[in-house]
């Protein structure tokens, strides 16, 4: 695992460096916070289970900051990074192909993890959002739920041919999925119609997941969501393994 | 001298098209070692599949005294690579890199010394987008030697950078030559691999052509030298036509053209003429190249 340490840390500096997606991932979320909090308030509703609509949108909310990571940064970068020739450069060295992999992961999970701790204080400061579970629970959660996107983002930069179709599937794939699986609009508000098609949208149980085990239920209440995006992950890793192009 | 590459009968194809056909060389120990042709030629494919970083579909390659293609991992720490078409992150800048790079090998080079070497420690904290396209090269050559590696690849080192940039490489090859290093390179630019090598593949279609020092592929055309020089005092008998060197002249107007042979050819013209006291100006002789070199065997010009 020689060099992991390093392209892990150089990983978050170059993220950190684009302007756009660290918008996206650490900007956006606190703004759309501001945004629905000054519409909606944060008082405990029943249509909610008794909690606030600030309250509800900070597990949801990073289910979309772990959406944004791996279905827009993942191929997009991974796909730039092909078509550039960096990963030619990168494989013309020691480094392993697993180690690379293990630290573009690791990454994108630090990434998620600042985005999320961004989202939450925010959310306590304005708001003093609640929280009522465990926080190696939420971890868990996150990361479970975080390896699943981030495997649907390889795989999509496993078979698209570069950057910019890359970056055309992932925003046909993630708005909708944005929109359908409760992680920007509560799906609570939604028509019948919808709440049935979120059902057959992975990142539906990333937001289920993490509501959940949030406001202190436990993982055994959360069967379902466990065995799905446990599926997706092993289908998707799999698939990604079976196509990823380093050239 | 013992012989750090490998080659017999290298063979790679895509889809249909034959890349390398029965390639067959080695790369001695210390030596700039070049393989030149046009385009498409199969210079990349070969070096590539030397690199380990292409699985060749036939023959047998060894590097450093092993299959590149399955000891990749091993034989990337002793290996210097510059690639044709590749690239760092844009936004991580050249410090970053060397650190980073460095970071993958077992055995490191002092960074900010490579990079002063290469005239580019001002640009430590630029951006890889920011540098311009010979800083870019010159980093591809600090990286591809941050591991000391015994044997350096560069694919088209100097593609795209301007004539006295061009130079400044060659003396840059040169001085990792002196450092011990193996280098095989490749260029299209004959002018290069016979400045800069000490034993070139001439390589067309795929097939290596001709093999051997430079000098040894000139003399071999066997093709005349040529003086040229110029008579401003106007025609008088030149006491060169029973000289053994010299095969014909040609004179039109003031411009004389002496063809002929040998080693001393050039010697014995010049003393042959200032001893009858004749007053040439702008004497200059012309040497065939390896282009012509390339022309003869090939048929063609060998132009970009």
């Amino acid at each position: 695992m020689r060099g992991l340490k390093q392209l892990i840390f150089i990983n978050i500096k170059l993220y950190l460096r684009e302007p756009i997606a660290t918008f996206f991932t650490l900007a956006f979320p606190p703004l759309l916070i501001l945004l629905f909090g000054t519409m909606y308030g944060n008082d405990p509703l029943p249509l909610y289970g008794g909690y606030g609509a600030m309250d509800i949108t900070m597990p949801a909310y990073s289910a979309l900051v772990l959406g944004t990571v791996g279905l827009l940064s993942v191929p997009i970068t991974t796909g730039g990074y092909r078509e550039q020739g960096i990963l030619r450069r990168y494989r013309a060295t020691p480094l392993r192909p697993l180690t690379y992999i293990i630290a573009d992961v690791l990454t994108n999970l630090v990434i998620t993890l600042i985005g999320m701790v961004v989202l939450v204080a925010f959310g306590w400061l304005i708001y003093q959002v609640q929280f009522e579970g465990h926080v190696l629970s939420v971890l868990m959660a996150v990361i479970l739920g975080g390896l699943s996107m981030f495997a649907v983002g390889y795989l999509i930069a496993s078979i698209v041919p570069g950057a910019r179709t890359a970056q055309v599937v992932g925003m046909v794939i993630f708005y909708p999925m944005m929109f359908l699986s409760g992680a920007s609009v509560p799906l609570e508000v939604m028509p019948e119609t919808v709440r049935r098609i979120s059902n057959f949208i992975p990142l539906t149980y990333v937001v289920s997941l993490l509501r959940g085990l949030w406001f202190g239920n436990g993982w055994g209440e959360h069967l379902t969501e466990v065995i799905v995006l446990g599926g997706v992950l092993v289908v998707c890793a799999g698939l990604a393994a079976r196509f990823f192009r380093w050239e | 001298m013992s012989s750090v590459i490998e080659v017999y009968g290298l063979r790679k194809t895509y889809d249909e098209v034959v890349a390398v056909d029965d390639v067959s060389f080695e790369v001695l120990q210390g030596e700039i070692f070049g393989m030149v042709g046009p385009n498409g030629a199969g210079k990349t494919t070969t070096i590539e599949c030397v690199e380990g970083l292409r699985q060749p579909d036939g023959g047998h390659i060894r590097l450093l005294g092993e299959d590149p293609s399955t000891a990749h991992t091993a034989i990337s720490e002793c290996i210097g690579i510059q690639l044709q078409e590749s690239a760092i992150p844009a936004r991580l800048r050249v410090g970053e890199a060397m650190s980073l790079f460095g970071s993958f090998y077992t055995r490191q080079a002092d960074a900010r010394d490579l990079l002063d070497h290469l005239g580019l420690t001002e640009k430590w904290s630029t951006s890889f987008s920011k540098l311009s396209g010979g800083q870019k090269q010159r980093l591809f050559i600090a990286l591809a030697l941050i591991n000391q590696p015994e044997v350096i690849f560069f694919d088209e080192l100097t593609t795209g950078l301007d004539p006295q940039a061009r130079r400044a490489m060659w003396d840059l090859v040169r001085q990792i030559q002196d450092q011990g290093r193996t280098v095989f390179l490749t260029t299209h630019f004959m002018e290069e691999a016979e400045r800069l090598c000490d034993r070139v593949a001439i390589i067309d279609h795929g097939k290596i052509v001709a093999l051997d020092t430079p000098e040894e592929l000139i003399r071999s055309l066997g093709v005349e030298k040529q003086i040229v020089f110029i008579l401003p005092d106007g025609p008088s008998e030149l006491p060169l036509t029973d000289l053994p060197q010299v095969d014909r002249i040609e004179r039109s107007g003031e411009r004389v053209v002496v063809y002929g042979h040998g080693e001393r050819f050039a010697g014995t013209v010049v003393t042959a003429l200032e001893h009858a006291g004749i007053g040439f100006q702008d004497l200059r002789t012309e040497q065939p190249t390896l282009e012509d070199v390339f022309l003869a065997l090939t048929g063609r010009e060998m132009r970009e």
